[in-house]
């Protein structure tokens, strides 16, 4: 037994060119065409835009200890709110895995050396970069007031602040997705090492492929509306005014036929790394792979057929209601199969408690929570009730924080070994992780409350009786902001001083942990050649469920 | 597209010049860059779909003032570019046939040039007959466009200029396209120049041919929705 | 029962015939949710006690994909999920229907108030008195942006689009004074645009309807609008004019010169009157003008009240 660790463990003597010191200069970095590279590059950049975000909603929640708001006017109240949106959903989750730990180890796990087109990587890692810069000119210059969603006449004729400047920020980070999507379908079907057949792919591949498909399909179409749009603020003329015949019902139905796959463009990379944290802190293969597998590529496909649940009180035909209504339930039950799977791949496993774990499992939890609150809102009789209230932003806030949010963080102190070479301490990364568990919860599951008693969202001053569930959403909120920043202290501690990683400091199964940490450039010292199923770990003897 | 990486410090191989060193083979290297084309091309398709289902959404709900602004339109010009893509679309057909069967750079060059030529007198025919004699006559969209002047559009006068809105904007992003499809095409001449290509390896010329094809085709859709649907109606 | 309900803490008061319905799928809806969330949290904890690696070299046993299980978690919250869309969707469907004898109030919704209108005449800004026990059905319209009227003590809510009429209805139950929102971001005063709704007794609304002052009716405020616009000089009620008469017209279809036939509603009245030649009739010329600028929405309310009391001999006529 122990030796079949061991040799998990253990591996080649290291060599000491890795792709971190194979060149130096910011020249090396900033023409870089190296995957791994171009990952960090992503991961410096949405980590700033994080911030950015993460402040917005800080004084958001500060704002709101007061029913008639202690902090704000109401005009600066809505332009933070939109910031938020904005900046979170565009520029921090979108691009989050894939662009970061999507971009490092799609080559390492699939034994390529490198992504399909290479420099179209580092192209789109300048046009996110590019769109950014329009997205912070935007809010330097007062900021949107929009809100995430850009409805018109509102925004195109009503609200006089840079519609058109963030709306362009945003169709240039949306190009930046598509072609990583691109790169990365291609990348996965032409580049896989001999022997790794598609059943032998690791779960995170396929949640990527499957995220990719979202990429390649929807965000054009976002792409098309902001223009529209951006043309019809611009010029005065246009297709959604109604004053000249338009219909703002349409802008509606193009914005969420992108912004639905979306959601899910930033919840399937968080279940891919889940998969892979699951495995590897049970030291166990996962409990129905083709079932996650297929449940990832079930998930992208019915995603692109719901997004008119978010119209459900726009007057729309009751026909309508119903078609949009039952497939909302449908895209529901993918996501059971993978909790399931999921908790059914722990019995009989090896379980260890380290930080990543203790983000998949957190994910797990939230994820449950906030995938059967959207059965609330798939419900029609409900979401009449609950749509453009608290329960929406705090069912969204569970998948996409308490679920994307903690999958990302999970997947980084996971590969962080692997990636700098370094360990990081543990102790700090399981406080922090408690920090974000309880915070989080604190924060937003008086919001479902608050919003079932009929406060509605966006909104800047509110009537007193939803003052105390306010003030713990606003206290869990400062504990959240402190479980964030801890990572940042000691993950950034440990690049200097943190004791070397070695190949595979967790055990786990995976081509990426059998080459050195960091990895050379090239990835691998020879490309490897795979004869075993994924998460193949050793088991003690054959037990019947 | 296509990857051109520097040689590392390896052997010499029997590699082609274009040969990216993240590829196996050459063979690898085509099929990646003929799928990643073809999914580009499917953004593209739902790119530009986007505005065509919007098109056809209000086209269904206005057809009157659709078919008035339509009207506006002049056919013969329309059909003149169409003429001038499809053969551009040749032209570009036989330029990778060249490379295809070893003709040699001067051949390839020709027709690529020739496409250029097609594709530029497409644009030329555009901006200097069609839109200017739009803004001429004050159909362009925004604050000086002509109600004063047609009594006759009645209350259809805003579906008019909705639907010189999708005019311009639908056949303005397909010149964007072509555009950039003149920029690709000049890079291909640059690389056929510096013998980058052969019988062996020809496939940056392959799949730059698809996306011009697309950008024909695109335009296809957009004659007879955009020029044509007024034909079938009255003056 | 409906007062014990309503004193559960942590919900809004159920003050409509359909809100007791509403809380009975959210509580059938949360109870799903609380058992599968404590299943799932219950049966993690307990793998993660029983099976924590007890030392740094264990493994884990092996174990087989069981087709069985696959299956129950596949079909069994399939299941559950056909319940509750048809549950759910039973009640939508029942809950848009207003009842045939409905007061139609006016809702117009501008940046940042709500501006509503009563039929007998009365106007009211970010208040609704409604009398208990009496079905009302809102037609709302947006003279602006996108605005959402929402009663959470009803349990209804409705978008208030521009250019178009959207409307939703409901039957207090108890008497009372209940919170109005508007619950589509709107701009600036968005969280401003709120209100409340008086539910009376039907003695106290036909005392609050008489008392205040005298107003005419929404019908009567049509018909000087009518004769002010010059509306009376074409569209003679005998049908002499050089427009067709609009007696008895609402309700009907009528096929228009376009070839289409539509029924003469709100929509197709607010669009004659703003876009008047895309609905002409066939045997008339197009040449009415627009009077799109000219009347505000609460007007072209007023005009279709007075349209609809030409034609409604058969109904209570106001």
């Amino acid at each position: 037994m122990s030796t079949a660790i061991a040799e998990i463990h253990e591996g080649p003597a290291e060599s000491s060119v890795n792709y971190l010191n194979a060149n130096y200069g910011i020249k090396s970095w900033l023409l870089t065409t190296d995957h791994k590279r171009i990952g960090l590059l992503y991961l410096g950049v949405i980590t700033f835009m994080f911030l950015i975000g993460g402040t917005a909603a800080t004084i958001m929640r500060l704002h709101l200890v007061e029913p008639q708001g202690a902090l704000l006017e109401p005009e600066t109240y809505n332009k933070l709110f939109s910031t938020h949106g904005i900046v979170m959903v565009f520029f921090f989750l979108v691009p989050s895995i894939p662009a970061t730990l999507g971009n490092f180890l799609i080559p390492m796990m699939i034994g390529a050396r490198d992504v399909a087109f290479p420099r179209l990587n580092l192209m789109s890692w300048y046009i996110f970069v590019t769109g950014c810069l329009f997205a912070l000119a935007a809010i330097l210059s007062g900021g949107v007031d929009t809100g995430w969603t850009f409805y018109p006449p509102y925004s195109s004729i009503y609200s006089h602040t840079p519609v058109v400047v963030m709306a362009l920020g945003i169709f240039i980070a949306g190009f930046s997705s598509i072609l990583t999507g691109l790169n990365f379908v291609v990348t996965i079907h032409k580049m896989r090492a001999p022997g790794m057949t598609w059943f032998r792919l690791p779960l995170f591949i396929w949640a990527l492929y499957a995220t990719s498909i979202i990429f390649i399909l929807g965000t054009p179409v976002i792409a098309i509306t902001l223009f529209l749009l951006g043309l019809e603020t611009l010029l005065h003329v246009g297709i959604f005014d109604p004053a000249i015949g338009g219909d703002p019902l349409l802008f509606q139905h193009m914005f969420w036929f992108y912004s639905h796959p979306a959601v899910y463009i930033m919840i399937l990379p968080s279940m891919g790394v889940v998969s892979e944290l699951i495995t590897a802190f049970s030291r166990k293969k996962i409990f129905g792979y083709s079932f996650v597998a297929f449940s990832s590529l079930a998930i992208a496909v019915i995603s692109f057929i719901v997004w008119g649940h978010h119209m459900f009180v726009t007057g729309q035909s009751i026909y309508a209601g119903l078609v949009f209504s039952v497939l909302s339930f449908l895209v529901a039950i993918p996501s059971a199969v993978k909790v399931f799977n999921w908790t059914a791949t722990l019995y009989k496993g090896s379980i260890s408690y380290e930080a990543p774990m203790l983000y998949a499992l957190g994910f797990i939890g939230l994820f449950t929570i906030g995938g059967l609150t959207g059965l609330f809102l798939a419900a029609l009789a409900t979401d009449v009730h609950l749509n453009g209230t608290y329960f929406v932003v705090a069912h969204f806030h569970y998948i996409m924080v308490g679920g994307a949010l903690m999958g990302y963080l999970g997947g980084i102190h996971f590969w962080w070994p692997k990636i700098t070479g370094r360990l990081y301490p543990d102790m700090w990364a399981r406080i922090a992780a408690g920090l974000v568990f309880v915070g989080f919860n604190l924060t937003f599951f008086p919001q479902f409350v608050v919003g079932y008693m009929g406060m509605p969202r966006r909104y800047a001053v509110y009537p007193a009786e939803f003052q105390v569930l306010n003030v713990m959403s606003s206290a869990g909120a400062s504990v959240l902001a402190v479980g964030y920043l801890i990572p940042l202290v000691y993950l950034t501690w440990s690049m200097r001083y943190g004791p070397p990683a070695g190949r595979n400091p967790w055990g786990a199964k995976g081509l990426e942990w059998t080459t050195p940490s960091p990895p050379p450039t090239e990835n691998f010292e020879e490309p490897p050649i795979v004869t075993e199923e994924a998460y193949n770990y050793p088991t003690a003897g054959a037990v019947h469920v | 597209m296509s990857e051109m990486a520097a040689h590392g410090a390896h052997e010499a191989h029997a590699h082609p010049p274009g040969f990216a060193h993240q590829f196996e083979d050459v063979a690898q290297q085509k099929e990646a860059g003929t799928l990643g084309m073809w999914a580009f091309l499917v953004t593209e398709i739902l790119f530009f779909g986007g505005m065509f289902t919007a098109y056809i959404i209000y086209r269904s709900l206005h057809l009157a003032g659709f078919i008035t602004g339509s009207h506006l339109l002049e056919v013969k010009f329309g059909a003149i570019n169409t003429a001038v893509l499809i053969c551009s679309s040749l032209t570009m057909a036989l330029a990778i046939r060249s490379a295809q069967t070893g003709k040699g750079r001067g051949q390839i060059i020709w027709w690529l040039v020739l496409t250029m030529i097609l594709g530029a007198m497409f644009l030329g025919f555009k901006f200097t007959f069609e839109w200017r004699h739009d803004y001429l006559e004050h159909i362009v969209p925004g604050a000086y466009f002509g109600f004063e002047n047609r009594p006759e559009w009645g209350a259809n006068a805003p579906y008019v200029q909705m639907f010189m809105c999708f005019y311009f904007f639908m056949t303005g992003l397909h010149a964007i396209h072509m555009i950039v499809g003149l920029g690709i095409l000049t890079v291909l001449v640059v690389m056929t120049a510096r013998n980058k290509f052969s019988s062996e390896y020809y496939n940056p010329l392959e799949i730059s041919g698809l996306y011009w094809h697309f950008v024909d085709i695109v335009w296809i859709f957009l004659f007879p929705l955009l020029y044509l649907i007024g034909g079938l109606y009255k003056r | 029962m409906a007062l014990a309900w309503a004193a559960i803490p942590f919900q809004p008061p159920s003050a409509s015939s359909i809100s007791e319905g509403v809380d009975q799928l959210y509580y059938l809806l949360t109870g799903i949710t609380l058992f599968f969330t404590v299943l799932v949290f219950s049966i993690i904890f307990y793998f993660m006690v029983k099976y924590r690696r007890k030392s740094p070299d264990q493994v884990a046993a092996e174990t087989h994909t069981s087709m069985v299980l696959e299956l129950a978690w596949t079909i069994i919250p399939s299941l559950i999920c056909v319940v509750l869309f048809v549950w759910a969707s039973a009640l939508y469907v029942r809950n848009s229907r207003p009842p045939a004898s409905s007061t139609e109030i006016f809702v117009i919704g501008k940046q940042w108030m709500w501006h509503l209108q009563h039929p007998e005449g009365p106007r009211e800004i970010n208040e609704l008195h409604v009398p208990v026990g009496v079905p009302v059905k809102l037609t709302m319209t947006s003279q602006d942006v996108i605005h959402d009227f929402y009663i959470p003590a009803f349990r209804v809510k409705k978008d208030a689009l521009p250019g178009r009429y959207t409307s939703l209805w409901f039957e207090p139950t108890e008497t009372g004074t209940f919170h109005l929102y508007c619950a589509q971001y709107c701009g600036t005063n968005h969280a401003l645009m709120i209100g409340w709704v008086y539910v009376m007794s039907p003695k106290d609304y036909a005392n609050w309807l008489a008392g205040g002052e005298k107003t005419e009716s929404m019908s009567q405020q049509g018909e000087r609008l009518f004769t002010q616009y010059g509306c009376s000089g074409c569209h003679v009620a005998d049908g002499s004019g050089r427009a067709p008469s609009l007696a008895g017209l609402y309700g009907k279809p009528e096929k228009l010169a376009s070839g289409e036939t539509r029924v003469v509603d709100e929509a197709l009245i607010h669009q004659a009157i703003t876009i008047p030649n895309s609905v002409h009739v066939p045997g008339r010329q197009a040449i009415m003008p627009t009077y799109q600028g000219q009347l505000d929405e609460e007007q072209i309310l007023q005009l279709i009240a007075y349209v609809k009391s030409l034609g409604s001999q058969e109904r209570n006529g106001k």
